[in-house]
């Protein structure tokens, strides 16, 4: 394994997450009924950074929560058991709002067919839309994101890793040959 | 963490945490209007009670509903086992069937452990004669947790009949690995002989420690277990050993009650401190299904 690459630095990924928040708010005309919704752990951290912008730039007050995806995993059997992650739902709930889940990065797609399971059985939200740090390709289901912070190309053997100083003490994204 | 659950000591303290921190977000679930996950979809969960059970069984089967495992309830009586099938021959039985999971409630200490070595699944201790009873310690650790936050250094005193209570055992071990300090209370009758070895204290004095006690757990007195004269009548075990309203005050502000139930009230315990707010014998019960999802969650989730 060679030296890790970082594709994206901290006022990358700042500037990409000031203009998903940007978008979120032309599409959804101001971010009226929207919930961001991150899966934890980064995607959660990504969640709650988008709500503050997006408050800054507008000062509307976006809800923030936090979905596991865990129990919803197509391949829990392939690992043992692990641990849970946090499931968060703002108080006034999901039913009738545009959630948009948010998560570090999009490969498989299989965590967002979880994370839309998940969202089935804790209400029924009107719109249900992605927002991406980073999209690596590789796809296996029908599903695609309408935020991205960065189209990153890469072969199936890399590994990208997402650094966030909330978690991580520093912001980067990097690529693992 | 071990394939089967038979002892609270087969536990290590990270096991021990991190059942509980699952069920910490598990807890979450029962609140919400969909109370299931489809997680163990298509395993087999198995509760095999040769003694009678009415919240223990029930939590289990919930538990593994919750978790949209299949559940076969088997009960010994009106089964082949009142016909003198061996616990043995039943296990094979059980095993044709594809149990991923054996929960086994039994008169008999040591039951489950023979069982592990009969099946491929994972076997779970849901009470076996005077031995152990895992998922009970760990729901009222879980219990005490959300009431008092971290259980390191806190005081807990288990009371009464010891030397039946498969719940006692469990507890003391367990809370030791959690870094709790027991103290038993009990008449010298009612504790088991090899009591010096349990990691705890002993008094039998209970007035002295209830101004010390964050936390207070009452045991049924098994008079169903009781083949000889423990305690020369009820009204002096009560008077001396009871939880009554005087004793409740002597304790802590902060300090909660607890019970495993079924209670005997007035006896062990009187009935305007088990309805007290600071008793945790309602949550113990919804606790454990939350505490049964975790374990079996934790047995079955992954590749087994």
């Amino acid at each position: 394994m060679s030296e890790p690459r970082a594709v994206l630095e901290g006022p990358d990924i700042h500037r990409a997450l000031t203009r998903i928040a940007h978008e979120i708010l032309e599409r959804t005309k101001g971010a009226d009924g929207v919930v961001l919704l991150g899966i934890p752990t980064r995607g959660a951290t990504l969640a709650a950074r988008l709500a503050e912008r997006i408050e800054q730039f507008e000062d509307v007050k976006v809800p923030v929560g936090s979905i596991d995806i865990t129990m919803y995993r197509d391949d829990l059997r392939l690992r043992p058991a692990r641990p849970l992650g946090r499931t968060d739902l703002p108080a006034d709930g999901i039913d009738g709002r545009t959630v948009v889940l948010v998560d570090d990065v999009l490969f498989s797609g299989r965590s967002v067919r979880a994370a839309l399971d998940a969202l089935n059985d804790l209400g029924r939200p009107t719109a249900v839309q992605l927002a991406i740090l980073v999209d690596r390709g590789h796809r296996e289901l029908p599903i695609r994101a309408d935020y991205v912070g960065k189209n990153l190309p890469t072969s199936k053997s890399e590994k990208v890793k997402v650094y966030l100083e909330e978690t991580d003490g520093r912001d980067a994204v990097e690529l693992i040959k | 963490m071990n394939r089967h659950l038979i002892s609270a000591a087969d536990l290590t303290k990270d096991d021990a945490l991190l059942i509980l921190d699952t069920a910490e977000e598990l807890a979450r679930v029962s609140e919400r209007s969909i109370k299931k996950l489809p997680t163990l979809r298509g395993r087999t969960v198995v509760n095999l009670f040769f003694e009678d059970s009415t919240r223990t069984r029930i939590s289990f089967e919930a538990a593994a509903k919750r978790l949209s495992a299949d559940v076969i309830n088997f009960s010994a009586k009106g089964s082949s086992v009142s016909k003198g099938e061996s616990l043995k021959d039943t296990a094979l039985t059980l095993e044709a069937m594809g149990a991923d999971a054996v929960v086994i409630r039994h008169g008999a200490s040591g039951a489950p452990h023979r069982l592990a070595n009969w099946v491929r699944g994972s076997v779970v201790n849901a009470g076996d004669g005077t031995h152990e009873h895992p998922t009970q310690a760990l729901l009222d650790a879980f219990s005490m947790r959300r009431r008092l936050g971290n259980l390191e250094g806190r005081k807990v005193t288990i009371v009464g009949d010891v030397l039946h209570s498969r719940v006692a055992r469990s507890n003391v071990l367990l809370l030791a690995t959690l870094g709790a300090d027991v103290t038993l209370v009990a008449p010298p009758t009612l504790l088991p002989v090899s009591i010096g070895t349990w990691p705890c204290e002993v008094s039998y004095d209970l007035d002295s420690v209830l101004p010390k006690s964050d936390v207070v757990m009452m045991l049924r007195v098994q008079k169903e277990r009781m083949n000889a004269a423990y305690f020369p009548s009820e009204r002096e075990y009560s008077r001396r050993y009871g939880l009554d309203r005087d004793r409740f005050a002597k304790m802590p502000d902060d300090a909660i009650v607890m019970h495993p139930g079924p209670m005997n009230r007035g006896m062990e315990i009187a009935a305007e401190v088990a309805d007290s707010p600071r008793s945790t014998i309602v949550e113990q019960v919804a606790n454990g299904v939350t505490i049964r999802m975790a374990v079996l969650y934790l047995l079955l989730g992954g590749e087994i």
